[in-house]
């Protein structure tokens, strides 16, 4: 096999890898939001409800639990 | 950590960008005219000795309005909407908002040092990286300081995860810090040579068609990672929060994401077409280019159906109607480039006019329209003032929409008439026309660039004026408004 072939192999398999990764990702995203995992949708209030006082989408735990022990 | 209720956004250092952005935009883009119109009457390159002529300009003016007004936009941008999204404010870390000072200083020190040694001649001749090995330096550490905010903040949020537009943001910090390192792999000449010649003098590590690989790796994804993803961050926060609606599809926004980032960063081979640069990586370069519409369609579309059931407010409100032209310019330019990136395509128009064109019609549709807007909407609450005059604002947006279409128009059939020119065979092979043929019939579309250029300069200016009037004269604001920016 000619170093050219096998460039044409390697190219043609990561192209299938790649359109395989990227359906993947597409299925994992409607999967994990019709079992309940995730609503991915919610994220996008972030930037609508972005005050200081405004309650945060998902709090991060670290800075909760900071002002608690403070 | 500071928990006070009275603690508020910190707008500072976003401000101090705001204004560099306006500054620099007028610079860009006077001298931007300037050369369009020495294209068209040569005679202007006359006017100021040396330092007015077109080679001494274009570098100048693409660099002015690339990292002066763009980049501006885009840290004015991120210091606004970051602290937003995150939902923490840089006043709550001095540290951070000192270092947001110390980078603003070093910025303008850098900027101003680019527009003085372009216009000097002093130049590293490659495109859109001019700027020599002291003043790159000073970039690095420049962009490193807003690694060190950009982490600190995030390191610091309430909001447990990051908005789209912090991906994006993220996404230019990293990718312009590995492209800028390695295409300015530079050595200055005076620690080989002896102390002979001039200090800020340096060559390229790399040589020939290596170096012309690395370049245009850089120059393209320039176009990706400062023209392109930074600008969707923009979008992705500027658009939903004016228009009071969430992304349509925040999947696909994860999705378009990336996409982009895989795709883009293999696509620069197709400035290299029919070049002495191995035939399998051009061709890799074509298909990138080709892929690479469909994460880009992929946010267009999705912020154009963010206004869906909303599209009332296209006619009422200035700022959505240069969003939403933005967008639609973004999918145009997602559309041409790759077309243009077709090898057969690319035998026609390769270094003719319908390059330019097609930059133009992205930078000044998409790339501008998107900052004027986030500028005027930033303005409303940064300076917690309404913005000075709402008919200003939509003269604007119709003289400069009038001016970026008469440049891509007429860059379109300039470049196509001048491939077709260069390419021309008689019946015996000889060429039918000699270059000033080409120059001759260019010269009206050349005009047109020109004024087309003028009408945006124009606009360019009754924004500056808007903008200063809105931050000293406009009504002030009680209350900071939800979504929609007031305006009289």
């Amino acid at each position: 096999m000619t170093l050219t072939e096998m460039q044409g192999y390697a190219f043609f398999f990561l192209t299938v890898f790649l359109v395989v990764i990227l359906y993947g990702y597409i299925l994992h995203l409607y999967r994990s939001e019709k079992k309940g995992e995730r609503d991915y949708e919610k994220y996008g209030k972030m930037a609508l409800d972005d005050e200081l006082h405004d309650r945060p989408v998902e709090a991060n735990p670290k800075v909760t639990n900071e002002k608690k022990e403070s | 950590m500071q928990s006070s209720a009275a603690l508020e956004y910190d707008y500072s250092v976003a401000k101090l960008y705001m204004w560099t952005a306006v500054i620099f935009g007028i610079v860009g883009m006077t001298i931007g005219v300037l050369i369009a119109s020495q294209l068209a009457f040569p005679e202007l390159n006359y006017l100021f000795g040396e330092y007015g002529t077109f080679s001494r300009l274009r570098p100048l003016h693409t660099n002015v309005v690339i990292y002066g007004f763009t980049v501006s936009g885009i840290f004015a941008t991120f210091y606004y909407s970051a602290q937003r999204v995150l939902k923490v404010s840089m006043g709550e870390s001095k540290l951070l908002n000192g270092l947001g000072y110390l980078q603003f200083i070093l910025y303008l020190i850098a900027a101003t040092g680019m527009v003085i040694s372009e216009l000097m001649g002093i130049t590293a001749s490659k495109e859109y990286a001019q700027m020599e090995w002291p003043l790159d330096v000073l970039i690095v550490v420049i962009w490193v300081l807003w690694g060190v905010i950009m982490f600190g903040l995030i390191g610091m949020r309430r909001e447990k995860a990051l908005y789209i537009s912090m991906w994006y943001y993220i996404a230019c910090f990293l990718g312009v810090a590995m492209l800028y390192l390695f295409n300015n792999m530079e050595v200055p000449t005076i620690f080989f040579s002896g102390g002979v010649g001039a200090w800020y003098h340096s060559v390229s590590m790399y040589a020939g068609t290596n170096d012309a690989l690395v370049q245009w790796w850089w120059g393209h994804n320039a176009v990706a990672f400062v023209f392109t993803v930074p600008i969707i961050a923009i979008i992705y926060y500027f658009l939903p929060k004016e228009s009071g609606q969430a992304v349509y599809s925040y999947k696909l926004s994860l999705l378009s994401f990336w996409g982009l980032m895989f795709v883009y960063l293999w696509a620069g081979g197709h400035h290299l077409l029919w070049s002495t640069v191995p035939d399998w990586m051009q061709t890799m370069g074509s298909v990138f280019s080709v892929v690479l519409i469909l994460p880009s369609w992929g946010s267009a579309i999705n912020m154009l159906l963010t206004m869906k059931g909303e599209w009332n407010q296209l006619t009422e409100n200035p700022l959505i109607k240069f969003m939403v032209l933005a967008s639609t310019f973004y999918m145009l330019s997602t559309l041409e480039g790759p077309i243009q990136a077709v090898k057969s395509v690319n035998a026609i128009a390769h270094f003719t006019d319908w390059i330019p064109g097609h930059v133009h019609d992205g930078v000044l549709g998409w790339v501008a329209f998107m900052i004027f807007a986030a500028l005027m909407h930033m303005a409303t609450r940064a300076f917690k003032r309404e913005i000075y005059s709402k008919s200003l604002l939509e003269a604007q947006f119709w003289i400069q929409t009038t001016g970026v279409v008469l440049y891509f128009t007429s860059m379109w059939i300039a470049g196509i008439t001048q491939g077709m020119m260069w390419r021309a065979v008689d019946e015996y092979g000889n060429l039918m026309y000699s270059f000033i043929d080409t120059v001759s019939v260019l010269h009206p579309y050349y005009t047109i660039r020109a004024i087309g250029g003028l009408l945006y300069l124009i606009g360019m200016f009754m924004f500056a004026y808007n903008f200063l009037m809105t931050a000293t004269a406009g009504r002030k604001l009680e209350q900071e408004p939800q979504f929609r920016s007031p305006m009289a």
